[in-house]
């Protein structure tokens, strides 16, 4: 695995990332790794505004041509914005996937405690 | 519960190391490590659809079966009508079906002479078949010999430009077109070991090439100088899904028969004195269900097992479904009640929700244009 894990970001088992964008409020996108293997993506459904999401549980899906996949929320708050862009562009996540976001979220609590490190992940997609 | 087998227990095509160098993304293909793709599937499906691609198809395997009854055990055996092959090189679609008039296979047949025959068959039901094939041949004793043919490569060239770049590459092809002997679509002619087919499974005009598995790097190695771009499992799904052609285990298996799974054209039955396994059960079989094609309106993705619901009130299902790069909408396939027309408004279930799609005439896509 060569490409290049952002170290500004904290990432989840289940290959999302998440960047503070804000005190308490983050970024969520899908990892380089796992835009590989879901292969050209089609079709997002995202979370509504103002919805709650908990860490851990589901709050999209991803469709690529291949298959459809859960999109698992890395933290606990509300959704304050979606990427409307993606929505209509969903190939830029295969392009880009760290320029990508998906959900804009309020954390319930400040901190990203639980969250992998770019090295710990790293190591964590290279064994997946 | 089912163990999932490691890299190391699958087995590989005569091209595995030209996958790997051309940077595929391999994965478990029944039982075989094969391409999926080599960087974007919609790229390489465009690549079919306006110039050439190549798939790598060996995992399917070739069958030999000559003898003097060769042509009347193939007419018992297959529910296509093997005599319907006149001349030299003709190829017949076929399903092979069990008593129940169930789907065992569906396979291409190539007919050289009434006593020489190749026939090509699926890779996951490759053994099964040729255990079926072979118990028919015992019951029948049948003067025939079937040899399966795993010493060849296979290997798929598709699109508009397949044909021309293929002889750029191939010394021996372009010697058969200056003589002008190519092969016309859906034949084939047979040099040697080589044999060059005018057949595939992507809509598009092409050449399903077999040849010695001690050739198939460098033949490779000219068609991609020859500008034809190496394409995965993946765009072949997506490929022969707007070409409305059917995948076996997906869209029928042995539970299915080929009246419900929109395969009636291929089940011949004018020569009333011709008796072929599984005949009895599908004169028997009312009322088969519609196929038809199936386009989203809704946003989404059709896959394969969605519950369809029609304006009527009738069910059905999807077999299957994706998204088709040439109509930038998702489409599918369904099994629908009797008498289900295309162009009616139906409802596919997606996580819950029904989402609205119309039923439509098969294919989709023919030579790169959209038909519907």
């Amino acid at each position: 695995m060569t490409n290049l894990i952002p170290e500004d970001l904290k990432y989840t088992e289940s290959h999302e990332w998440v960047r503070e964008d804000s005190e308490g409020v983050v970024f969520i996108g899908i990892t380089d790794h796992a835009q590989e293997a879901l292969g050209d993506l089609v079709f997002l459904e995202l979370a509504e505004v103002g919805t709650r999401v908990k860490a851990g549980e589901s709050c999209g899906t991803l469709e690529s041509v291949k298959a459809a996949s859960d999109l698992y929320s890395p933290v606990s708050g509300e959704v304050l914005e979606k990427n409307q862009a993606a929505i209509d562009e969903p190939a830029s996540i295969n392009s880009a996937p760290y320029d990508t976001w998906l959900l804009r979220v309020r954390l319930d609590q400040p901190g990203l405690e639980g969250l992998l490190s770019a090295a710990s992940y790293a190591d964590h997609a290279a064994s997946d | 519960m089912a163990t999932v087998p490691s890299d190391a227990d699958l087995q590989t095509t005569p091209f595995y190391d030209c996958h790997l160098a051309a940077g595929a993304r391999m994965v478990n293909f029944a039982g075989w490590n094969m391409p999926v793709n080599y960087g974007s599937q919609i790229e390489e499906h465009h690549t079919v659809r306006r110039d050439a691609g190549m798939f790598d198809v060996s995992h399917m395997c070739a069958l030999d079966l000559t003898g003097p009854d060769a042509q009347t055990f193939l007419r018992h055996l297959l529910a296509n009508d093997a005599a319907r092959l006149t001349a030299p090189g003709k190829a017949l679609y076929s399903c092979m079906l069990n008593e129940n008039g169930g789907v065992i296979d569906d396979l291409i047949i190539y007919r050289f002479a009434d006593d020489d025959f190749r026939i090509v068959v699926n890779a996951g039901t490759a053994e099964g078949d040729i255990a079926w094939m072979r118990s028919q041949i015992a019951r029948r004793m049948a003067n025939v010999s079937l040899v399966p043919r795993r010493d060849l490569a296979m290997l798929a060239v598709q699109g508009p430009t397949a044909v021309e770049r293929a002889c750029r590459a191939l010394p021996a092809l372009a010697k058969l077109q200056a003589a002008n002997a190519l092969p016309g679509t859906f034949f084939a002619v047979r040099e040697g070991d080589w044999f060059y087919a005018r057949t595939g499974y992507t809509g598009e005009d092409g050449l399903e090439l077999t040849l010695p598995a001690s050739e198939a790097a460098a033949c490779w190695k000219a068609l991609l100088d020859a500008g034809v771009r190496p394409c995965g499992l993946g765009a072949r799904d997506t490929l022969r899904l707007e070409a409305g052609m059917n995948l076996y285990g997906q869209d029928m298996d042995t539970t299915t028969s080929p009246l419900d799974a929109g395969l009636a054209w291929t089940v011949w039955l004018k020569d009333e004195a011709r008796d072929f396994v599984g005949k009895d059960a599908l004169v028997a079989h009312a009322a088969p269900k519609a196929f038809l094609g199936l386009i989203l309106e809704a946003p989404g993705v059709l896959r394969a097992h969605m519950k369809v619901r029609t304006a009527q009130g009738g069910e059905g299902l999807t077999t299957s479904g994706s998204f088709s790069p040439t109509l930038e909408k998702s489409i599918g396939f369904a099994r629908l009640p009797a008498g289900t027309q295309a162009g009616e408004a139906v409802e596919v279930e997606i996580r819950g929700k029904w989402a609205s799609a119309r039923t439509v005439k098969l294919p989709f896509v023919r030579n790169g244009k959209a038909l519907v």
